[in-house]
């Protein structure tokens, strides 16, 4: 239910955001916006007042954190919908009436959207914000830059590294090896399958995880040379992958259950289903969905394309963006970087949204080096920290990220259906996507 | 449903006396289509009574429409302390943005519908299509010019943001006018012209009792309308202190892959969002009824 929703949602967003653009004419002057802060980042004297929006619960505490040692810069926290399903869309409509907020929470699949309809205040010349590059997982502090030397557009927040949960009592039980390559994932789906179960489920509508099973073979979906975007959902990579998981629904190895409904928790908790290459905040939906198999789960790496390689993908994070009309880009600049590298607020979301944080440093924090009891007692947060190591840094999103899944996931459905295949999915995500962006005036290099 | 059927002067003697007996494979089927309809809309919400008593791991693995352990209690008491009891702040305001709002939007359009039909001025046919042409215009497509509207006066995300937009009701002022017209006769505003009524003091003591059972009926539809309009608080609120109940179950439940528990909060929330409607409808069904077929029948 709540699925349908999102994407039904998510449709309005497009639709809604293409009409905003077509009314506004001139910002769709892509590429080159925000540079003009970028040469001014300075101090204001005297008391500052901040607003943020975002979606993380437990968000409220970091916030108060801040607030008490600040009393100079005090920012208000507003919590709103998940970006996708209506936060997005209310600071595009802020941004064209010049009163939004002066941070906002943007996941990193939408962060070349608002780059895009110039949203973003570029923060590179802000005390501080680029020397903390290096403290960030390196794919992230790519895609907050865009590639470009001394501007940084959003400072990351958290990611999600992919691994694969399984139930390895199951596993044991039946004598099957758990698998480590995608090869060794399909003779494993047979011989569950033979068991009865099914090994995972193909969900139709998730495409940011299919995405992070494209960026993990090394797939780019959009690049962007400075002045038009490539679009390339059907390169080789994800050609691969997708017949793949084709060739797994064509045999009845998958289910075909919508993830997060109520009837995929039932698989899950009846031990239907017996694994999912998924992010790292998937444990939590797993031990809450699943609660009768308590202590029956584990975590290994996602099984690897090449033998022996450890690459892994990422399924969501977001980043949290100065942007336009913000009238203390240094103060604000200066929170993001607090709120996102300093100890004490990492742990604080960690403990209270379930953050898994963007920084190298943050990995190590004392609660992520834990066992968990729903996993058996594993560390299982290693495994995260290995797979944020191997995720390729280059993946670049597209900017209209939003209507690429929601075409990809009409031709998934038709896929689970028996019409057409996940390959002929991505294609008419691809024109579709193509369609949009020149509909909306961002150039496509052919 | 038995309160639906039997209403002031239908009684079952006057039925008799009044229609020829339907043959009765004819009732029986007329019986049975209705108990499908009936049950069509009642299992969804028996399904969320049913899912408010579970606990959130119960929910997905035992049957949807009957109970499992009794947990509705617990159930409660998350939604009402989650977040420092947000719930509750959000059923306010949605009581007060439908209520307050209903209340002053039925007495514009009262006031509207009945000048419209009580006085004779020009242009009064241009102004009354202007507005049934409203009618036909969707809320949804008005929140973002409304937007734009009130960021140029500084007034988004305050109450006034949901609150204004919400006192307007074109289809309010076409029944009120239907409803003038018919039930309060032009002799009577004369005969209070003659004893030296005002026509504000007429309007308030003589034609608004008239018009009861629609003001009535308006009041319900703007209530409802207010209550179930998500787009526009979504558009104009980003505080979360402002939000109505269903924004802010909306919100929650877009956060439910990150915080799973918050499923069980966005089920039992929206189980006790509904009680309210069910109690305005019981309430005031009767004059809902009565306001509704004059409009019907006198159109």
């Amino acid at each position: 239910m709540s699925r349908r929703h999102l994407v039904r949602a998510s449709a309005a967003t497009v639709a809604a955001t293409a009409m905003l653009a077509a009314c506004s004419g001139g910002s769709g002057d892509t590429t080159d916006g925000g540079g003009e802060e970028a040469a001014a980042c300075q101090p204001t004297d005297g008391q500052v007042e901040l607003t943020y929006t975002g979606w993380v619960p437990g968000m409220e505490a970091a916030v108060e954190i801040w607030n008490e040692n600040n009393p100079d810069i005090q920012v208000t926290y507003n919590s709103g919908p998940a970006g996708n399903a209506g936060t997005y869309q209310d600071f595009f409509n802020q941004l064209e009436a010049d009163e939004a907020p002066d941070l906002g929470q943007i996941e990193f699949d939408t962060l070349p959207n608002f780059r895009v309809q110039d949203g973003l205040v570029d923060i590179g010349a802000c005390e501080g914000v680029l020397d903390a590059g290096d403290q960030f997982v390196d794919w992230t502090w790519q895609q907050v830059t865009f590639g470009e030397e001394g501007s940084v557009y959003a400072i990351p927040q958290d990611t999600g590294p992919m691994a694969m949960f399984y139930r390895a009592d199951l596993f044991e039980e039946a004598g099957i090896e758990v698998p480590t390559t995608w090869d060794e994932y399909a003779e494993a789906a047979q011989a569950i399958r033979d068991e009865g179960s099914y090994i995972t489920h193909f969900p139709r509508t998730d495409v940011n995880w299919f995405a992070g099973l494209v960026w993990q073979n090394d797939g780019q979906w959009f690049s962007n040379d400075g002045d038009a975007w490539t679009v390339d959902l059907t390169g080789p990579e994800s050609t691969e992958v997708a017949e793949y998981w084709q060739g797994l629904i064509d045999d009845d190895l998958v289910k075909d259950t919508a993830g997060f409904s109520d009837e995929w928790n039932n698989e899950l908790n009846t031990g239907e289903l017996w694994t999912w290459v998924s992010a790292v905040w998937g444990s939590n939906s797993i031990s809450s969905g699943a609660p009768d198999t308590a202590g029956d789960w584990a975590v290994a790496p996602m099984p690897q394309w090449e033998p022996g390689a450890n690459a892994a993908g990422n399924w969501g994070g977001s980043t949290v963006a100065v942007l336009q009309g913000s009238e203390h880009p240094y103060e604000a600049a200066q929170f993001a970087l607090w709120l996102n590298t300093s100890e004490e607020a990492l742990t604080t979301l960690n403990q209270e949204g379930g953050l898994y944080p963007a920084t190298t440093a943050g990995l190590e924090l004392p609660a992520l080096q834990e066992g968990l009891e729903f996993y058996g007692g594993q560390a299982i947060f290693d495994v995260f920290a290995e797979a944020a190591a191997g995720t390729d840094p280059n993946f670049t999103w597209g900017p209209t990220m939003a209507q690429t899944y929601n075409d990809v996931a009409d031709g998934f459905g038709a896929a689970l259906g028996g019409s057409g295949t996940l390959t002929d999915a991505l294609e008419s995500g691809q024109e579709a996507t193509i369609q949009t962006l020149q509909s909306q005036s961002i150039p496509v290099a052919e | 449903m038995s309160m639906l059927t039997r209403t002031a002067g239908y009684g079952p003697e006057n039925a008799r006396t009044r229609t020829v007996r339907e043959p009765l494979m004819s009732r029986m089927a007329a019986t049975l289509v209705m108990a499908v309809f009936t049950l069509y809309f009642l299992i969804p919400l028996w399904w969320l009574f049913v899912a408010s008593t579970k606990s959130r791991g119960q929910m997905a693995s035992t049957a949807g429409l009957w109970f499992a352990d009794w947990q509705l209690w617990e159930n409660l008491q998350y939604v009402f302390t989650y977040d420092g009891g947000v719930y509750l702040r959000w059923l306010a305001n949605a009581v007060l943005y439908a209520g307050v709002g209903a209340l002053l939007g039925t007495l514009l359009a009262s006031m509207c519908g009945y000048a419209l039909a009580k006085y004779a001025f020009r242009g009064r046919n241009l102004l009354f299509n202007v507005i049934l042409g409203g009618v036909l215009v969707p809320v949804t497509a008005l929140a973002l010019p409304l937007f734009l509207i009130f960021s140029a006066v500084d007034l988004t995300n305050t109450y006034w943001a949901v609150f204004l937009p919400s006192l307007v009701s074109p289809f309010g002022v076409y029944l009120s006018r239907i409803y003038a017209a018919a039930s309060v006769p032009g002799e009577l505003l004369e005969a209070a012209r003659l004893d030296g009524s005002g026509e504000v003091r007429t309007f308030f003591t003589v034609s608004m009792r008239l018009m009861a059972p629609a003001l009535v009926t308006v009041f319900l539809f703007q209530f409802v309308t207010i209550w179930n309009n998500f787009f526009l608080p979504l558009v104009m609120l980003s505080d979360d202190k402002l939000y109505p109940v269903t924004l802010g179950l909306y919100a929650w439940n877009s956060q439910t892959n990150a915080v799973p528990e918050l499923r069980t909060a966005v089920v039992v929330g929206a189980f006790v969002a509904v009680v309210p409607l069910i109690l305005a409808f019981l309430g005031l069904q009767r004059f809902w009824r009565s306001g509704l077929a004059a409009g019907g029948v006198k159109a």
